[in-house]
């Protein structure tokens, strides 16, 4: 039996433009967008009065924890909390334990994804364990659909390795992407130094620790032609690399948090490590850089860095809690304050269009891991189109409450804060697996 | 227990009140229950000089005048906190500074209770919070916390009903310490100019010596010697201040020998050895030639500067050991002091009467 879904009374918004229209599925298919549609008998009709209709978001950057961190989140979990915030796809991180460097690793937690309510991608790891000793076999993982390697969490610190890694990765059209720290410059630094590390007495790490690798990878791609994609850049500095990176035609690309844009290291002054985030959370002049970088293209995508932990891992002094924030809840709500919503807490800052908003979120990190050819992600909502949605309400205003999520976790920055614009429905291939803003499985 | 029991037996005319849950008459002490704290007093934690300002600086000194007076009694204690318990949880170990805190609720009559890491559960892997709740629910009524990591003592405090006091966290703050160092140097600003002890320290300049970068000392120092109007000098090589002084009260000298002969009060800090590890100075060596109160530089100072320590000190480093034998020398003054400005802060926090003002008396 077929199902057929209409979405009604919505702004439709792709790559292709921003206009009043209907949406009507039929399976996993988009088949008609038009100004007025007449549901089918026994269609399910979706209001979407008010709303943003989109392609469906695509995190490059989501920690899953499985296997091993079973506690903080699973994979199904952690997919549930992504349609909620109207994901269809994310791209789990290889930080788990063990380490998912191989192709028997990539097998199992690919399986794991199958039923989930959002499509779950891999990336692998660089280095086998990410140890940064020794490359992890690329080409069986490719051959089983990963298309990004990382070592997240850490960057690869031997130059000469990560040398090696871009040149092997080149010929297997795989994208390697780094999380820029050069831990010797980094090391026992607990948030960014500066003057609120100074007074706080919580030992800092310096911008330039991000930096620094972001200057010795922009390099490396010069030297290798192989292309990379960084990870959460978060600093003035990395800004100005990327930038004269981009102007001089290397083959790169990156992404920033929805917090790097949205909260600064002050918020440390409460000692409570829900803060602490790697990189850390850093200066108003660095978020007003991260922001002018989007809205300026400079950084094609918002990742979120979805970093559950356990309860009680946040319930010890800042030094001694594990870095990391959700993320994939609130994400959207939070970069629309931040760069779209007219008056939002941008202050006089730039802003996007519905459009640019989309893409930062959409079709930009689809393309990235190239889940616009394997999955259909990224749009267009058009007929043909598989049916990835996300209907978005700009107006709703709602307070994090993190125990009502469906992430294990609690660890949002967000929490207790009334945030404006809420997912009201997700489809993933057609089925509506998030309603009025609750998750249907 | 009436006032009058409690200055009774004080021998004197302390000006304390009794203690705020105290029992009538006729029941026993220790039946104050944790049910009877104040609500909201005015104070409840001492987390951060910062909490305190100048007026809640010069109230602890004041209220310390008082109690320094009951340490040279014969018995030298009050009833003040009978039925309150005091915990000191030392996170990380400090012999001297727990020790002070419990002769100094030992002075007021309260029970005391020690937490140290080495006897703790921390080793089966309990979290902070459920230490420091297990130990909440026994009833405690202050908790004294010294962490190694900045800012436990702020989280303690939020999931606690006791009364927290800041006994040393991390690199950040140790406010007791610059309470007593503040107590210090007033009383020797007094003695050397006759007459009551001095509550401004306008013109009065303070050269904090060493590795400002990783001291918590320094921290509260500067907060609470700038609160009192002292204008303070941090002396040290870049590598051994914090990286950003924006903000700070505070100016910087690289070199000690110019800043001698310009100094009242030379403050110096402990030098610890694992710094060389991290390369901030090549050598102590070279750190105690450069900035170590040797006796040649010692003869710099003019001959009324005071020279402290928070302790323990590394001798020939930081400071020779016949330098410690001048008049201006208050090293040992400043351990002694600690027990009275301890006191005053346990009974800030603790001896207020429930829905009163919340403050203690003043003295005088």
């Amino acid at each position: 039996m077929s199902r057929t879904v209409c979405v009604r009374g919505g702004t439709v918004v792709d790559e292709t433009g921003e206009r009043r229209a209907d949406v009507l599925v039929e399976d996993a298919r988009i088949v008609e967008v038009a100004p007025a549609i007449e549901p089918p008998r026994g269609a399910t009709v979706l209001d979407a009065g008010g709303c943003l209709v989109a392609p469906g978001l695509v995190d490059l950057h989501t920690h899953l924890r499985e296997p091993g961190g079973e506690a903080a989140e699973t994979v199904e979990s952690g997919a549930r909390a992504a349609a909620l915030g109207g994901y269809t796809a994310v791209v789990a991180m290889p930080n788990t334990d063990p380490a998912i460097d191989n192709a028997a690793i990539v097998r199992d937690v690919l399986a794991l994804g199958t039923g989930a309510c959002a499509d779950v991608a891999l990336a692998g790891a660089i280095t086998v364990g990410r140890a940064g000793e020794r490359l992890a076999p690329f080409a069986e993982m490719a051959a089983l659909g990963v298309r990004l390697f990382t070592d997240d969490g850490r960057g690869v610190q031997d130059a000469r390795l990560m040398r090696r890694a871009l040149e092997y990765a080149g010929s297997l059209g795989v994208v390697l992407a780094e999380h820029c720290e050069d831990e010797a410059l980094a090391s026992g630094g607990h948030m960014n130094e500066g003057a609120w590390s100074s007074r706080l007495g919580i030992p800092g790490q310096p911008a330039l620790a991000e930096e620094a690798m972001l200057a010795r990878d922009l390099g490396l791609v010069r030297l290798t032609g192989s292309p990379m994609h960084f990870l959460h850049l978060s600093t003035v500095g990395s800004v100005a690399l990327l930038r004269a990176a981009r102007s001089e035609g290397l083959a790169v690309t990156a992404e920033a948090t929805p917090h790097h844009l949205s909260l600064t290291e002050e918020s440390v002054a409460s000692y409570d490590p829900v803060f602490k985030v790697n990189p850390p959370l850093r200066t108003a002049a660095d978020v007003a850089a991260v922001r002018g970088a989007l809205t300026d293209g400079v950084i094609d995508a918002i990742a979120t860095d979805h970093a559950p932990h356990p309860v009680e891992a946040k319930e010890e002094p800042f030094e001694s809690a594990p870095p990391g924030m959700l993320g994939l809840e609130t994400a959207l709500a939070v970069v629309y304050g931040a760069l779209g919503r007219p008056g939002g807490d941008g202050g006089g800052g730039p802003r996007c269009t519905a459009i640019e908003l989309f893409a930062l979120m959409s079709w930009r990190p689809a393309r990235i891991a190239a889940l616009d050819v394997t999955g259909g992600h990224g749009g267009p909502v058009a007929p043909g189109a598989r049916a990835h949605l996300c209907v978005f309400d700009p107006a709703a205003r709602w307070v994090v409450d993190p125990a009502a999520g469906a992430s294990r976790s609690r660890n949002s920055p967000y929490a207790g804060r009334e945030l404006t614009g809420r997912v009201r429905h997700t489809l993933l291939a057609g089925e509506p697996v998030v309603l009025g803003g609750e998750a249907q499985r | 227990m009436t006032p009058s029991a409690t200055t009774g037996a004080a021998r004197g005319a302390v000006p304390v009140r009794p203690a705020p849950s105290a029992p009538p008459a006729t029941a026993a002490p220790g039946e104050a229950s944790p049910g009877s704290r104040p609500a909201s007093p005015p104070r409840r934690h001492l987390l951060s000089v910062a909490d305190l300002g100048r007026g809640g600086i010069l109230e602890v000194l004041h209220l310390a005048d008082s109690f320094a007076e009951v340490s040279e009694r014969d018995i030298p204690k009050v009833p003040a906190l009978r039925g309150r318990t005091v915990a000191t949880l030392f996170f990380e170990s400090s012999t001297r500074t727990r020790l002070s805190f419990e002769a100094a609720a030992k002075r007021l009559s309260a029970d005391t209770m020690t937490f140290t890491a080495s006897t703790s559960s921390l080793s089966k892997g309990e979290s902070l919070r459920d230490t420091v709740e297990t130990i909440d629910a026994m009833g405690v009524d202050a908790m004294v916390v010294r962490h190694a990591s900045a800012g436990a003592p702020h989280r303690v405090a939020g999931w606690v009903g006791a009364s927290v006091v800041n006994a040393g966290d991390g690199q950040h703050e140790h406010p007791t310490q610059a309470l007593l160092d503040c107590y210090t140097i007033r009383e020797a600003l007094a003695r050397r100019r006759g007459g009551d002890a001095p509550d401004d320290f306008a013109g009065l300049r303070v050269a904090i010596v060493g590795d400002v970068r990783h001291s918590r000392v320094a921290r509260s120092n500067v907060l609470a010697l700038s609160a009192l109007g002292a204008e303070v000098t941090l002396v040290a090589p870049a590598t051994l201040l914090p990286p950003s002084l924006e903000g700070w009260p505070a100016v910087v000298s690289g070199e000690l020998d110019p800043v001698l002969a310009e100094t009242d009060v030379v403050y110096l800090l402990r030098m610890q050895s694992e710094r060389m590890q991290g390369s901030f100075v090549p050598s102590l060596r070279e750190y105690a030639a450069r900035f170590g109160l040797s006796r040649e530089r010692a003869a710099l100072l003019a001959e009324d500067t005071l020279v402290m320590h928070p302790g323990p000190m590394n001798r020939g480093v930081e400071i020779d050991a016949e330098v410690l034998a001048r008049s201006g020398a208050l090293v040992t003054r400043q351990v002694h002091n600690g027990v009275p400005v301890r006191m005053a802060v346990l009974f800030l926090l603790l001896g207020a009467a429930p829905g009163g003002d919340g403050a203690a008396e003043a003295p005088r």
